[in-house]
Protein backbone atom coordinates (compact mmCIF):
# COMPACT_ATOMS: atom_id res chain seq x y z
CA UNK A 1 0.00 0.00 0.00
CA UNK A 2 1.46 3.64 -0.82
CA UNK A 3 1.85 6.11 1.61
CA UNK A 4 -0.20 8.58 0.14
CA UNK A 5 -3.39 5.52 -0.01
CA UNK A 6 -2.68 5.14 4.00
CA UNK A 7 -2.55 8.88 4.39
CA UNK A 8 -5.81 9.20 3.35
CA UNK A 9 -7.69 6.30 4.90
CA UNK A 10 -5.93 7.70 8.13
CA UNK A 11 -7.46 11.17 7.59
CA UNK A 12 -11.20 10.19 6.43
CA UNK A 13 -10.95 7.81 9.93
CA UNK A 14 -10.70 10.55 11.79
CA UNK A 15 -12.45 12.71 9.63
CA UNK A 16 -15.68 10.34 10.57
CA UNK A 17 -14.09 10.11 14.19
CA UNK A 18 -14.25 13.83 14.75
CA UNK A 19 -17.39 15.04 12.64
CA UNK A 20 -19.51 14.62 15.69
CA UNK A 21 -17.80 16.49 18.47
CA UNK A 22 -16.71 19.28 16.06
CA UNK A 23 -20.59 19.37 15.81
CA UNK A 24 -21.32 18.78 19.43
CA UNK A 25 -18.17 21.38 20.54
CA UNK A 26 -19.91 24.16 17.50
CA UNK A 27 -23.24 23.90 18.65
CA UNK A 28 -22.26 24.65 22.71
CA UNK A 29 -21.57 28.14 21.17
CA UNK A 30 -25.03 27.98 19.18
CA UNK A 31 -28.06 30.32 19.93
CA UNK A 32 -30.87 28.24 18.54
CA UNK A 33 -34.26 29.56 17.00
CA UNK A 34 -36.23 27.31 19.08
CA UNK A 35 -36.63 24.39 22.11
CA UNK A 36 -34.06 22.30 19.35
CA UNK A 37 -30.24 22.96 19.21
CA UNK A 38 -30.31 21.22 15.97
CA UNK A 39 -29.90 24.02 13.63
CA UNK A 40 -27.42 26.02 13.16
CA UNK A 41 -28.28 29.98 13.60
CA UNK A 42 -26.04 32.29 15.10
CA UNK A 43 -23.11 32.02 17.59
CA UNK A 44 -23.18 33.06 21.12
CA UNK A 45 -21.74 33.19 24.18
CA UNK A 46 -24.73 32.63 26.79
CA UNK A 47 -24.48 28.77 27.06
CA UNK A 48 -21.44 28.80 28.37
CA UNK A 49 -21.47 31.12 30.94
CA UNK A 50 -24.71 29.59 31.79
CA UNK A 51 -24.09 25.85 31.63
CA UNK A 52 -26.82 25.12 34.65
CA UNK A 53 -29.81 26.78 33.86
CA UNK A 54 -31.53 23.68 32.92
CA UNK A 55 -32.32 22.15 36.66
CA UNK A 56 -33.22 19.07 35.31
CA UNK A 57 -30.23 18.69 33.75
CA UNK A 58 -28.07 20.11 35.60
CA UNK A 59 -29.46 17.96 38.56
CA UNK A 60 -29.38 14.77 35.90
CA UNK A 61 -25.53 15.76 35.33
CA UNK A 62 -24.23 15.63 39.51
CA UNK A 63 -26.24 12.25 39.73
CA UNK A 64 -24.29 10.91 36.85
CA UNK A 65 -20.86 12.42 38.15
CA UNK A 66 -21.50 10.63 41.54
CA UNK A 67 -22.89 7.15 40.17
CA UNK A 68 -19.55 7.25 37.84
CA UNK A 69 -17.50 8.28 41.25
CA UNK A 70 -19.13 5.53 43.47
CA UNK A 71 -19.50 2.79 40.44
CA UNK A 72 -15.84 3.19 39.40
CA UNK A 73 -14.28 3.03 42.53
CA UNK A 74 -16.77 -0.32 43.45
CA UNK A 75 -15.55 -1.60 40.70
CA UNK A 76 -11.64 -0.71 40.82
CA UNK A 77 -11.08 -1.86 43.90
CA UNK A 78 -12.90 -5.37 43.44
CA UNK A 79 -11.56 -5.85 39.66
CA UNK A 80 -8.11 -5.10 40.80
CA UNK A 81 -8.11 -6.96 43.86
CA UNK A 82 -9.66 -10.02 41.27
CA UNK A 83 -7.21 -9.28 38.75
CA UNK A 84 -4.18 -9.44 41.38
CA UNK A 85 -5.81 -12.88 42.95
CA UNK A 86 -5.70 -14.47 39.42
CA UNK A 87 -2.13 -13.55 38.29
CA UNK A 88 -0.39 -14.19 41.79
CA UNK A 89 -2.12 -17.35 43.12
CA UNK A 90 -3.03 -20.11 41.03
CA UNK A 91 -6.07 -21.52 41.75
CA UNK A 92 -8.43 -24.21 40.29
CA UNK A 93 -11.31 -22.43 38.54
CA UNK A 94 -8.79 -19.74 37.44
CA UNK A 95 -9.41 -20.58 33.53
CA UNK A 96 -13.47 -20.51 34.30
CA UNK A 97 -12.93 -16.97 35.92
CA UNK A 98 -10.80 -15.77 32.71
CA UNK A 99 -13.75 -17.03 30.38
CA UNK A 100 -16.18 -15.76 32.42
CA UNK A 101 -14.44 -11.90 32.61
CA UNK A 102 -13.87 -12.14 28.36
CA UNK A 103 -17.63 -13.09 28.22
CA UNK A 104 -19.04 -10.40 30.43
CA UNK A 105 -16.53 -7.94 28.81
CA UNK A 106 -18.30 -9.35 25.43
CA UNK A 107 -21.80 -9.72 26.93
CA UNK A 108 -24.15 -7.10 24.98
CA UNK A 109 -25.28 -4.28 27.20
CA UNK A 110 -28.78 -4.97 26.08
CA UNK A 111 -28.65 -8.86 27.12
CA UNK A 112 -26.64 -7.59 30.68
CA UNK A 113 -29.29 -4.85 30.76
CA UNK A 114 -32.47 -7.34 30.53
CA UNK A 115 -31.02 -9.87 32.55
CA UNK A 116 -30.76 -7.04 35.15
CA UNK A 117 -34.04 -6.20 35.36
CA UNK A 118 -35.04 -9.55 35.32
CA UNK A 119 -33.48 -10.36 38.56
CA UNK A 120 -34.15 -7.02 40.13
CA UNK A 121 -37.77 -7.66 39.99
CA UNK A 122 -37.80 -11.01 40.19
CA UNK A 123 -36.04 -10.13 43.88
CA UNK A 124 -38.88 -7.11 44.15
CA UNK A 125 -35.79 -5.05 44.52
CA UNK A 126 -36.86 -1.36 44.09
CA UNK A 127 -35.10 -0.18 40.87
CA UNK A 128 -33.59 2.92 41.53
CA UNK A 129 -30.09 4.49 42.52
CA UNK A 130 -28.88 1.40 44.04
CA UNK A 131 -29.76 -1.02 40.92
CA UNK A 132 -27.73 1.32 38.97
CA UNK A 133 -24.99 1.28 40.83
CA UNK A 134 -24.83 -2.20 40.86
CA UNK A 135 -25.40 -2.64 36.94
CA UNK A 136 -22.43 0.31 36.57
CA UNK A 137 -20.50 -1.64 38.70
CA UNK A 138 -20.86 -4.51 37.34
CA UNK A 139 -20.22 -3.91 33.60
CA UNK A 140 -16.81 -1.70 34.64
CA UNK A 141 -15.60 -4.81 36.40
CA UNK A 142 -14.70 -7.05 33.89
CA UNK A 143 -12.75 -3.74 32.17
CA UNK A 144 -10.95 -3.44 35.45
CA UNK A 145 -10.18 -6.67 36.19
CA UNK A 146 -8.73 -7.29 32.52
CA UNK A 147 -6.77 -4.02 32.20
CA UNK A 148 -5.25 -4.50 35.61
CA UNK A 149 -4.80 -8.14 34.38
CA UNK A 150 -2.83 -7.66 31.52
CA UNK A 151 -0.65 -4.84 33.43
CA UNK A 152 0.40 -7.64 36.39
CA UNK A 153 1.37 -9.61 33.58
CA UNK A 154 5.09 -7.70 33.48
CA UNK A 155 5.48 -6.98 37.10
CA UNK A 156 8.72 -9.32 38.59
CA UNK A 157 7.60 -10.73 41.73
CA UNK A 158 10.54 -11.40 42.94
CA UNK A 159 10.34 -8.02 44.27
CA UNK A 160 7.70 -9.45 46.99
CA UNK A 161 9.31 -12.31 47.95
CA UNK A 162 12.38 -10.42 48.50
CA UNK A 163 10.94 -7.66 50.87
CA UNK A 164 9.49 -10.25 52.46
CA UNK A 165 12.62 -12.03 52.99
CA UNK A 166 14.38 -8.81 54.90
CA UNK A 167 11.11 -9.35 57.06
CA UNK A 168 8.43 -6.53 55.43
CA UNK A 169 4.82 -7.24 56.70
CA UNK A 170 2.23 -7.82 53.91
CA UNK A 171 0.91 -4.65 54.07
CA UNK A 172 4.04 -2.66 53.90
CA UNK A 173 5.04 -5.25 51.01
CA UNK A 174 1.40 -4.50 49.90
CA UNK A 175 2.00 -0.48 50.09
CA UNK A 176 5.78 -0.09 49.15
CA UNK A 177 6.75 -2.34 46.37
CA UNK A 178 3.06 -3.90 44.65
CA UNK A 179 1.05 -0.79 44.61
CA UNK A 180 3.38 1.69 43.11
CA UNK A 181 3.75 -0.69 40.14
CA UNK A 182 0.65 -1.33 39.93
CA UNK A 183 -0.87 1.96 40.58
CA UNK A 184 -0.53 2.93 36.72
CA UNK A 185 -2.65 -0.06 35.31
CA UNK A 186 -5.24 0.62 38.22
CA UNK A 187 -5.96 4.03 37.49
CA UNK A 188 -6.46 4.04 33.84
CA UNK A 189 -8.60 1.37 34.60
CA UNK A 190 -10.44 3.57 37.16
CA UNK A 191 -10.81 6.41 34.29
CA UNK A 192 -12.02 3.92 31.84
CA UNK A 193 -14.96 2.90 34.33
CA UNK A 194 -15.64 6.57 34.99
CA UNK A 195 -16.18 7.25 31.74
CA UNK A 196 -18.35 4.05 30.83
CA UNK A 197 -20.32 4.53 33.50
CA UNK A 198 -21.15 8.14 32.55
CA UNK A 199 -21.95 7.64 29.15
CA UNK A 200 -24.15 4.22 29.71
CA UNK A 201 -27.36 4.42 27.71
CA UNK A 202 -28.24 0.82 27.04
CA UNK A 203 -27.87 -1.03 30.81
CA UNK A 204 -29.54 2.22 32.25
CA UNK A 205 -32.32 2.08 30.00
CA UNK A 206 -33.33 -1.16 32.12
CA UNK A 207 -32.26 -0.86 35.31
CA UNK A 208 -32.82 3.00 36.35
CA UNK A 209 -36.34 2.41 37.45
CA UNK A 210 -37.22 6.56 38.49
CA UNK A 211 -33.57 7.29 38.62
CA UNK A 212 -32.49 10.10 35.77
CA UNK A 213 -28.89 9.86 34.85
CA UNK A 214 -27.37 12.33 32.27
CA UNK A 215 -27.96 10.37 29.65
CA UNK A 216 -31.25 9.38 30.12
CA UNK A 217 -32.63 13.37 30.63
CA UNK A 218 -31.68 13.65 27.12
CA UNK A 219 -32.87 10.47 25.69
CA UNK A 220 -36.56 11.22 27.77
CA UNK A 221 -36.11 15.36 26.64
CA UNK A 222 -35.30 14.51 23.26
CA UNK A 223 -38.92 14.74 22.16
CA UNK A 224 -39.63 17.94 23.62
CA UNK A 225 -36.50 19.84 24.21
CA UNK A 226 -32.51 19.69 23.20
CA UNK A 227 -30.69 22.41 24.67
CA UNK A 228 -27.54 24.02 24.07
CA UNK A 229 -26.28 22.93 27.31
CA UNK A 230 -26.64 19.63 26.81
CA UNK A 231 -24.03 20.56 24.25
CA UNK A 232 -21.96 22.77 26.36
CA UNK A 233 -21.73 19.83 29.47
CA UNK A 234 -20.79 17.64 26.67
CA UNK A 235 -18.04 19.68 25.97
CA UNK A 236 -16.94 20.44 29.14
CA UNK A 237 -16.63 16.41 29.99
CA UNK A 238 -14.52 15.77 27.00
CA UNK A 239 -11.86 18.94 27.55
CA UNK A 240 -11.73 17.10 31.10
CA UNK A 241 -11.17 13.83 29.80
CA UNK A 242 -8.34 14.54 27.23
CA UNK A 243 -6.75 17.19 29.99
CA UNK A 244 -6.35 14.05 32.86
CA UNK A 245 -5.26 11.77 29.46
CA UNK A 246 -2.86 13.97 28.60
CA UNK A 247 -1.45 14.72 31.90
CA UNK A 248 -1.19 11.02 32.35
CA UNK A 249 0.50 10.32 29.50
CA UNK A 250 2.82 13.03 30.18
CA UNK A 251 3.53 12.18 33.68
CA UNK A 252 4.03 8.60 32.38
CA UNK A 253 6.76 9.76 29.86
CA UNK A 254 8.12 11.35 32.74
CA UNK A 255 8.41 8.01 35.30
CA UNK A 256 9.68 5.78 32.44
CA UNK A 257 12.47 8.24 31.59
CA UNK A 258 13.80 8.37 35.41
CA UNK A 259 13.20 4.91 35.88
CA UNK A 260 14.62 3.47 32.72
CA UNK A 261 17.15 1.15 33.75
CA UNK A 262 16.43 -2.72 33.06
CA UNK A 263 15.32 -3.02 29.65
CA UNK A 264 13.54 -5.88 29.95
CA UNK A 265 11.98 -4.73 32.60
CA UNK A 266 10.18 -1.76 30.94
CA UNK A 267 9.77 -4.04 27.56
CA UNK A 268 7.76 -6.42 29.84
CA UNK A 269 5.67 -3.81 31.47
CA UNK A 270 5.05 -2.31 28.24
CA UNK A 271 3.59 -4.90 25.89
CA UNK A 272 0.27 -4.03 26.96
CA UNK A 273 0.49 -0.18 27.39
CA UNK B 1 -17.83 -12.37 40.46
CA UNK B 2 -20.10 -15.90 39.52
CA UNK B 3 -22.52 -14.36 41.91
CA UNK B 4 -22.62 -11.30 39.32
CA UNK B 5 -22.61 -12.81 36.44
CA UNK B 6 -24.06 -16.37 37.04
CA UNK B 7 -27.31 -15.29 39.03
CA UNK B 8 -28.79 -12.96 36.71
CA UNK B 9 -28.10 -15.33 34.07
CA UNK B 10 -29.69 -18.48 35.59
CA UNK B 11 -32.63 -15.87 36.30
CA UNK B 12 -32.99 -15.03 32.85
CA UNK B 13 -32.99 -18.47 31.54
CA UNK B 14 -36.12 -19.17 34.21
CA UNK B 15 -37.89 -16.17 33.39
CA UNK B 16 -37.71 -17.73 29.74
CA UNK B 17 -39.42 -20.88 30.69
CA UNK B 18 -41.96 -19.31 32.62
CA UNK B 19 -45.68 -17.88 32.42
CA UNK B 20 -47.25 -14.58 33.48
CA UNK B 21 -49.51 -15.11 35.94
CA UNK B 22 -51.72 -12.80 33.78
CA UNK B 23 -51.18 -9.85 31.13
CA UNK B 24 -48.68 -7.24 32.46
CA UNK B 25 -48.20 -8.81 36.00
CA UNK B 26 -44.68 -8.84 36.80
CA UNK B 27 -45.70 -12.10 38.89
CA UNK B 28 -44.31 -14.95 36.53
CA UNK B 29 -44.01 -19.03 37.35
CA UNK B 30 -42.26 -21.26 36.21
CA UNK B 31 -43.67 -23.98 33.99
CA UNK B 32 -40.80 -24.80 31.85
CA UNK B 33 -42.94 -23.31 28.46
CA UNK B 34 -40.28 -23.68 25.51
CA UNK B 35 -43.56 -22.38 23.54
CA UNK B 36 -42.01 -18.69 24.85
CA UNK B 37 -38.91 -19.78 22.60
CA UNK B 38 -40.85 -20.59 19.15
CA UNK B 39 -43.20 -17.28 19.41
CA UNK B 40 -40.38 -14.61 20.20
CA UNK B 41 -38.35 -16.29 17.00
CA UNK B 42 -41.82 -16.17 14.85
CA UNK B 43 -42.61 -12.09 16.10
CA UNK B 44 -39.00 -11.57 16.44
CA UNK B 45 -37.21 -13.46 14.03
CA UNK B 46 -37.05 -10.74 10.87
CA UNK B 47 -35.63 -7.83 13.23
CA UNK B 48 -32.76 -10.21 14.89
CA UNK B 49 -32.24 -11.32 11.12
CA UNK B 50 -32.17 -7.19 10.61
CA UNK B 51 -29.42 -7.01 13.45
CA UNK B 52 -27.23 -9.39 12.94
CA UNK B 53 -26.84 -8.04 8.76
CA UNK B 54 -26.91 -4.52 9.90
CA UNK B 55 -23.98 -5.54 12.72
CA UNK B 56 -22.44 -7.74 9.98
CA UNK B 57 -22.20 -5.03 7.04
CA UNK B 58 -21.18 -2.03 9.93
CA UNK B 59 -18.54 -4.38 11.23
CA UNK B 60 -17.20 -4.77 7.54
CA UNK B 61 -16.99 -1.19 7.08
CA UNK B 62 -14.75 -0.96 9.93
CA UNK B 63 -12.82 -3.45 9.14
CA UNK B 64 -12.31 -1.76 5.27
CA UNK B 65 -11.85 1.50 7.17
CA UNK B 66 -9.82 0.60 10.24
CA UNK B 67 -7.44 -1.86 9.11
CA UNK B 68 -5.65 0.94 7.10
CA UNK B 69 -5.66 3.20 9.44
CA UNK B 70 -4.59 0.56 12.24
CA UNK B 71 -1.90 -0.09 9.27
CA UNK B 72 -1.12 3.48 8.89
CA UNK B 73 -1.00 4.42 12.78
CA UNK B 74 1.46 0.92 13.30
CA UNK B 75 4.25 1.36 10.73
CA UNK B 76 4.16 5.20 9.67
CA UNK B 77 3.28 6.41 13.02
CA UNK B 78 6.55 7.56 14.25
CA UNK B 79 6.88 9.31 17.25
CA UNK B 80 3.52 10.54 16.52
CA UNK B 81 1.93 7.19 17.49
CA UNK B 82 0.87 8.00 21.31
CA UNK B 83 -0.64 10.92 20.06
CA UNK B 84 -2.53 9.10 16.97
CA UNK B 85 -3.77 6.35 19.28
CA UNK B 86 -4.87 9.18 21.55
CA UNK B 87 -6.90 10.70 19.21
CA UNK B 88 -8.70 7.33 18.15
CA UNK B 89 -10.35 7.25 22.14
CA UNK B 90 -10.78 10.92 22.80
CA UNK B 91 -14.14 10.92 20.55
CA UNK B 92 -15.07 8.25 22.86
CA UNK B 93 -15.03 10.84 26.22
CA UNK B 94 -18.10 12.38 24.99
CA UNK B 95 -21.17 11.07 25.91
CA UNK B 96 -22.76 8.29 23.63
CA UNK B 97 -25.85 10.00 23.23
CA UNK B 98 -24.80 13.35 22.54
CA UNK B 99 -22.38 12.35 19.93
CA UNK B 100 -25.43 10.22 18.16
CA UNK B 101 -27.68 13.22 18.64
CA UNK B 102 -24.77 14.99 16.63
CA UNK B 103 -25.14 12.64 14.05
CA UNK B 104 -28.84 14.01 13.64
CA UNK B 105 -28.10 17.31 13.33
CA UNK B 106 -25.17 16.13 10.63
CA UNK B 107 -27.10 13.40 8.40
CA UNK B 108 -30.27 16.04 8.89
CA UNK B 109 -32.25 16.96 5.49
CA UNK B 110 -30.81 20.35 5.60
CA UNK B 111 -27.50 18.87 6.76
CA UNK B 112 -24.30 19.68 5.95
CA UNK B 113 -23.49 15.83 4.53
CA UNK B 114 -26.24 15.75 1.90
CA UNK B 115 -25.56 19.05 1.27
CA UNK B 116 -21.71 17.75 0.38
CA UNK B 117 -23.48 14.67 -1.30
CA UNK B 118 -25.48 16.94 -3.53
CA UNK B 119 -22.55 19.25 -4.11
CA UNK B 120 -20.48 16.19 -5.37
CA UNK B 121 -23.59 14.81 -7.76
CA UNK B 122 -23.65 11.87 -5.61
CA UNK B 123 -27.30 12.15 -4.13
CA UNK B 124 -29.36 10.76 -7.05
CA UNK B 125 -26.47 7.17 -7.67
CA UNK B 126 -26.85 6.96 -3.84
CA UNK B 127 -30.45 6.99 -4.03
CA UNK B 128 -30.00 4.56 -7.22
CA UNK B 129 -28.30 2.28 -4.40
CA UNK B 130 -31.17 2.87 -1.93
CA UNK B 131 -28.47 4.32 0.78
CA UNK B 132 -30.43 7.70 0.45
CA UNK B 133 -34.08 7.58 0.61
CA UNK B 134 -36.38 10.11 -1.16
CA UNK B 135 -33.14 12.68 -0.20
CA UNK B 136 -33.02 11.95 2.88
CA UNK B 137 -30.41 9.92 5.02
CA UNK B 138 -31.70 10.42 8.14
CA UNK B 139 -34.46 7.59 9.57
CA UNK B 140 -32.84 5.39 6.54
CA UNK B 141 -31.07 1.53 7.03
CA UNK B 142 -27.88 3.53 5.97
CA UNK B 143 -28.13 5.91 8.58
CA UNK B 144 -27.95 3.15 11.14
CA UNK B 145 -25.19 1.17 9.32
CA UNK B 146 -23.49 4.27 9.65
CA UNK B 147 -23.66 5.37 12.95
CA UNK B 148 -22.96 1.60 14.38
CA UNK B 149 -19.73 1.90 11.96
CA UNK B 150 -18.71 4.95 13.64
CA UNK B 151 -19.19 3.74 16.90
CA UNK B 152 -17.28 0.41 16.52
CA UNK B 153 -14.06 2.13 14.38
CA UNK B 154 -12.21 2.32 17.96
CA UNK B 155 -12.72 -1.03 18.62
CA UNK B 156 -11.56 -1.91 15.45
CA UNK B 157 -8.76 -0.07 15.51
CA UNK B 158 -7.06 -0.38 18.81
CA UNK B 159 -6.71 -4.01 18.52
CA UNK B 160 -5.54 -4.46 14.66
CA UNK B 161 -2.65 -1.58 16.39
CA UNK B 162 -1.78 -4.20 19.08
CA UNK B 163 -1.66 -7.18 17.02
CA UNK B 164 0.35 -5.14 14.26
CA UNK B 165 2.64 -4.15 17.12
CA UNK B 166 4.06 -7.43 17.76
CA UNK B 167 4.72 -8.61 14.54
CA UNK B 168 8.51 -8.98 14.96
CA UNK B 169 10.50 -6.97 12.84
CA UNK B 170 13.19 -9.30 11.78
CA UNK B 171 10.31 -11.11 9.70
CA UNK B 172 9.90 -8.24 7.65
CA UNK B 173 13.61 -7.61 7.05
CA UNK B 174 13.81 -11.53 6.12
CA UNK B 175 11.16 -11.28 3.64
CA UNK B 176 13.07 -8.00 2.42
CA UNK B 177 15.99 -10.10 2.29
CA UNK B 178 14.01 -12.78 0.42
CA UNK B 179 13.57 -10.27 -2.13
CA UNK B 180 9.91 -10.11 -1.49
CA UNK B 181 8.17 -7.02 -2.92
CA UNK B 182 6.26 -4.71 -0.55
CA UNK B 183 2.86 -6.36 -1.68
CA UNK B 184 3.85 -10.04 -0.94
CA UNK B 185 5.14 -9.05 2.13
CA UNK B 186 1.74 -8.10 3.10
CA UNK B 187 0.04 -10.65 1.70
CA UNK B 188 2.19 -13.18 2.95
CA UNK B 189 3.93 -12.10 6.34
CA UNK B 190 1.84 -9.19 7.66
CA UNK B 191 -1.48 -10.15 6.78
CA UNK B 192 -1.96 -13.52 8.46
CA UNK B 193 -0.04 -12.87 11.36
CA UNK B 194 -2.63 -9.59 12.16
CA UNK B 195 -6.08 -11.70 11.79
CA UNK B 196 -5.72 -12.62 15.87
CA UNK B 197 -6.18 -8.97 16.16
CA UNK B 198 -9.02 -8.39 13.47
CA UNK B 199 -11.19 -11.38 14.86
CA UNK B 200 -10.63 -9.56 18.06
CA UNK B 201 -11.70 -6.48 16.71
CA UNK B 202 -14.21 -7.96 14.56
CA UNK B 203 -15.75 -9.30 17.80
CA UNK B 204 -15.55 -5.77 19.72
CA UNK B 205 -16.95 -4.32 16.59
CA UNK B 206 -19.77 -7.21 16.02
CA UNK B 207 -21.34 -8.29 19.74
CA UNK B 208 -22.32 -4.40 20.89
CA UNK B 209 -23.15 -3.64 17.17
CA UNK B 210 -25.77 -6.72 17.60
CA UNK B 211 -27.12 -5.26 20.55
CA UNK B 212 -27.25 -1.92 19.95
CA UNK B 213 -30.75 -0.09 20.51
CA UNK B 214 -29.24 4.10 20.25
CA UNK B 215 -28.44 4.19 16.32
CA UNK B 216 -31.59 2.67 15.61
CA UNK B 217 -33.58 4.98 17.93
CA UNK B 218 -32.20 7.78 16.36
CA UNK B 219 -30.89 7.53 13.37
CA UNK B 220 -32.92 5.03 11.86
CA UNK B 221 -36.71 5.38 11.01
CA UNK B 222 -39.62 2.76 12.23
CA UNK B 223 -38.70 0.27 9.15
CA UNK B 224 -35.01 -0.04 10.49
CA UNK B 225 -35.33 -0.66 14.40
CA UNK B 226 -33.16 -3.19 16.05
CA UNK B 227 -33.63 -6.34 18.36
CA UNK B 228 -31.99 -4.20 20.97
CA UNK B 229 -35.24 -1.59 20.45
CA UNK B 230 -37.77 -4.81 20.37
CA UNK B 231 -36.80 -6.19 23.92
CA UNK B 232 -36.69 -2.75 25.73
CA UNK B 233 -40.57 -2.30 24.08
CA UNK B 234 -41.20 -5.91 25.66
CA UNK B 235 -39.90 -5.04 28.82
CA UNK B 236 -40.61 -1.63 29.52
CA UNK B 237 -43.84 -0.63 27.61
CA UNK B 238 -45.63 -4.76 27.60
CA UNK B 239 -44.71 -5.51 30.24
CA UNK B 240 -43.72 -9.60 28.84
CA UNK B 241 -40.95 -10.70 30.71
CA UNK B 242 -41.06 -14.27 29.60
CA UNK B 243 -40.99 -13.09 25.93
CA UNK B 244 -38.15 -10.79 26.50
CA UNK B 245 -36.05 -13.33 28.72
CA UNK B 246 -36.75 -16.11 25.90
CA UNK B 247 -35.23 -13.38 23.14
CA UNK B 248 -32.33 -12.02 25.36
CA UNK B 249 -31.71 -16.01 25.54
CA UNK B 250 -31.55 -16.41 22.29
CA UNK B 251 -29.25 -13.14 21.37
CA UNK B 252 -26.83 -14.06 24.53
CA UNK B 253 -26.74 -17.69 22.73
CA UNK B 254 -26.05 -16.25 19.52
CA UNK B 255 -23.54 -13.86 20.32
CA UNK B 256 -21.64 -16.23 22.92
CA UNK B 257 -21.01 -19.28 20.63
CA UNK B 258 -19.29 -16.78 18.01
CA UNK B 259 -16.95 -15.46 20.73
CA UNK B 260 -16.50 -19.03 22.25
CA UNK B 261 -15.80 -20.17 18.89
CA UNK B 262 -13.38 -18.23 17.83
CA UNK B 263 -11.72 -17.42 21.55
CA UNK B 264 -8.68 -19.72 20.57
CA UNK B 265 -7.71 -17.98 18.10
CA UNK B 266 -7.99 -14.31 18.90
CA UNK B 267 -5.37 -12.23 20.35
CA UNK B 268 -6.70 -12.01 23.73
CA UNK B 269 -4.16 -9.20 24.75
CA UNK B 270 -5.82 -7.10 22.09
CA UNK B 271 -9.05 -7.28 23.67
CA UNK B 272 -8.10 -4.90 26.81
CA UNK B 273 -6.47 -2.36 24.16
CA UNK B 274 -3.01 -0.90 23.79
Amino acid sequence: MSRLVLRCCLLLGYGLLFAPIAVIVLFSFNDPAGRFNLVWRQPTAANWLDPLSDPGLTGAFITSLLLALAASAVATVLGSLMAYALVRYRCRGERVVNLLLVLLLTTPEVVMGVSLLNLFVQLGVQRGLGTLLVSHSLFCLSFVALTVKARLGGIDWNLEDAAMDLGARPGRVFRLITLPRILPGVLAAALLSFSLSLDDVIVSSFTAGEAVTFPLYIAGAFQREISPQIHVLATMVLVASVAMLAAGSLRQLGVSSRFRAPASFARGSGSSG
Amino acid sequence: MALFFLLPLAALVRMSLSEQTQRFSLDAMFTGRVANYTEVLVQYGPVLWRSLAFAGVATLLCGLIGYPMAYAISRQGGRWKPLLLGLVVVPFFTSYLVRTIAWTTLLADQGPVLALLSWLGLVSPLERLGLVVEGRILNTAAAVIGGLTYNGLPFMVLPLVVSLEKIDPRLLEAAADLHARGGRTFRRVIWPLSLPGLLAGVLLTFIPAAGDLVNAQYLGGPGNRMIGNSLQNLLLVQNRYPAAAALGVVLMVMLSLLLVLSLGKLDRDSLTGP
